[in-house]
């Protein structure tokens, strides 16, 4: 029962709006228990939340996005999650991690400008106590975000009839 | 001046073979005219995956050309690739062929089922074959001088050749059991019981049995059952299979037979003199496929699982009763209930609603009153198609 629920939410994954009625139909599952699935895998964040992946540079939308290399002193009974709950808890903060190798926290951050990104590293991020050291990469080109190639997608170009 | 002796008379000589003239050409050719000159069709019709060959196939075909591998092969094949669909068949149905004598690369099933009909058929022989099946079995039989014997299957029977059905048609002409499990177009998968009772009907009457088993991996929740693994039929068995259907590559053109050395042997005398050898950038992909394509043929049988159940639930929601395909990617479900022949109705339903399926006729007398649509599509693309059958149908029943 556990492998069917769980392709419940791989196909909700791969498409947030596949309504209950459709996955009802590709798993077998009865409708009743497709929507019990969900209902309660919101109510225990098993489902974080339903988004939609969009190509704002399409439609000239600008944002710039950073990856900023954190260096930090790990501290005593907390370790790294003091410093970085100070860091997650900034809107600017979109995603972040912390990664084994020459630095400890990966933060993805995102402005309307890089004076802007700049200014937030400078002011907020880098005089936090115990921090090291940071190192700002601001991103030049997106090709694939979350699975999805963003340009020149592969396209199926089969002949309509094939016995 | 040269005149060519018919001319002389006016009547021009007929430029084809008898032999070609006894096959009937495709009956599907005005359908595809037809759907080639529409637009915004959706098309279930297609006999091949949606998917694009794995990325890492494709990089491993790019990386033989840089390297230079633009020649022909063995006629038998990459020693490698031999080598390792030995170990393959091994562990996966745990009967053993040797790389250089019992298997041999060929351009697809296609081919594969070309050159063991060649190799084993003489003039007049019979080969049993299900109905219905595939397009190309009945003419490469005729083509190999052979005469097909259809044997008809019902969704009763789960579309399964019945032993008693074949063995009730056997005469002393009779030279093969020509199979192809899982089918197309039903999607049945024979049951391992089925299959042995059929292979002791061969063992009595001593057929040989060419299997066609290139769906052998789109299988749901059921085993596909090899035939040359069962006891006893190694020997009378020629093994057709492929990487088009699993691997997602259909255009390459690669695909394998294993037999008993003799007949492989015959079957690689016609190879070597009409084919040569597998495309080797074909072949190099392969190697990579069998090497290290297991995730992506579990990652695509997961998603026709799901538009396989999809499909099925529809069909029969619309009331157009389908048999339950346990493999390959194709239902079959009856469109009876409608009172028009599968080739009327799929030329209604292209017109009007442009939808495009495959008449059941197509593949052979008892085909008939069916209809096969390919899942291998977008879920979208079939709750589209299936809603406008559904339009399509409740407008009939009116």
């Amino acid at each position: 029962m556990k492998e069917k629920e769980k392709e419940v939410f791989r196909i909700l994954e791969k498409d947030a709006r596949t309504k209950p009625e459709q996955i009802a139909g590709m798993t077998g599952l009865p409708l009743a228990q497709v929507e019990k699935t969900i209902k309660k895998a919101e109510q225990e964040r098993v489902i974080l939340k339903y988004k939609t992946l969009i190509n704002w540079e399409k439609l000239g939308e600008e944002t710039v996005w950073a990856l900023i290399e954190v260096r930090v002193s790990p501290q005593r009974d907390v370790g790294f999650d003091a410093v970085a709950e100070r860091i997650y808890r900034f809107p600017q903060v979109r995603s972040m991690y912390l990664v084994s190798g020459t630095y400890d926290l990966s933060v993805v951050v995102t402005g309307k400008t890089m004076q802007e990104v700049a200014g937030f590293v400078a002011q907020k991020l880098a005089p936090l106590e115990s921090i090291q050291g940071t190192v700002t990469h601001f991103l030049l080109k997106r090709y694939k975000e979350d699975g999805e190639i963003l340009e020149g997608e592969e396209q199926t170009r089969r002949q309509p009839l094939i016995l | 001046m040269f005149v060519h002796p018919s001319s002389k008379s006016g009547v021009s000589r007929k430029r084809t073979s008898e032999r070609v003239n006894r096959i009937s050409p495709s009956g599907i050719r005005k359908f595809f005219d037809l759907i080639s000159s529409m637009d915004g069709v959706i098309s279930l019709g297609v006999g091949e995956p949606d998917f694009v060959t794995p990325w890492h196939i494709r990089e491993a075909a790019i990386y033989s050309l840089e390297k230079g591998y633009t020649m022909y092969t063995s006629n038998l094949g990459l020693p490698e690739l031999r080598q390792e669909l030995s170990h393959y068949l091994t562990r996966r149905y745990q009967v053993t062929y040797k790389p250089d004598s019992e298997l041999l690369v060929t351009t697809g099933v296609s081919e594969g089922l070309d050159l063991a009909l060649r190799a084993i058929v003489d003039p007049g022989d019979e080969v049993i074959i299900p109905d219905p099946c595939y397009v190309a079995y009945s003419p490469c039989i005729v083509l190999a001088g052979g005469v097909p014997v259809p044997v008809s299957t019902t969704s009763d029977d789960g579309f399964c050749l019945q032993a008693g059905a074949v063995e009730a048609k056997i005469t002393g002409r009779t030279r093969a059991i020509l199979l192809g499990y899982p089918a197309n177009p039903t999607g049945a998968v024979m049951p391992r019981e089925e299959l042995a009772r059929l292979a002791d009907v061969a063992r009595d009457h001593d057929l040989l049995v060419i299997s066609d088993e290139i769906y052998d991996r789109l299988v749901y929740g059921v085993e596909h059952t090899c035939v040359a693994s069962l006891p006893g039929m190694k020997e009378r068995t020629v093994l057709l299979s492929g990487f088009s259907k699993a691997y997602a590559m259909t255009g390459w053109r690669v695909g394998y037979a294993a037999a008993p050395q003799p007949i492989l042997a015959a079957m690689t005398k016609i190879h070597q003199y009409t084919m040569l050898c597998s495309p080797i950038m074909a072949q190099k992909a392969a190697l990579e496929a069998l090497r290290a394509g297991e995730a992506d043929v579990s990652a695509m049988l997961y998603d026709y699982n799901q538009r396989r159940q999809l499909m099925v639930k529809g069909f029969n929601n619309i009331g157009l009763t389908c048999f339950e395909p346990k493999g390959a990617f194709y239902a079959f479900p009856s469109i009876r209930s409608t009172g028009m022949t599968s080739e009327v109705f799929a030329e209604t339903l292209l017109t009007e609603e442009k939808v495009a399926v495959v008449p059941g006729s197509v593949f052979g007398k008892s085909g008939e009153g069916h209809i096969r649509c390919c899942y291998a599509t977008s879920t979208k693309d079939i709750e589209e198609a299936l809603n406008k059958i559904a339009r399509f149908v409740s407008h009939r029943r009116e």
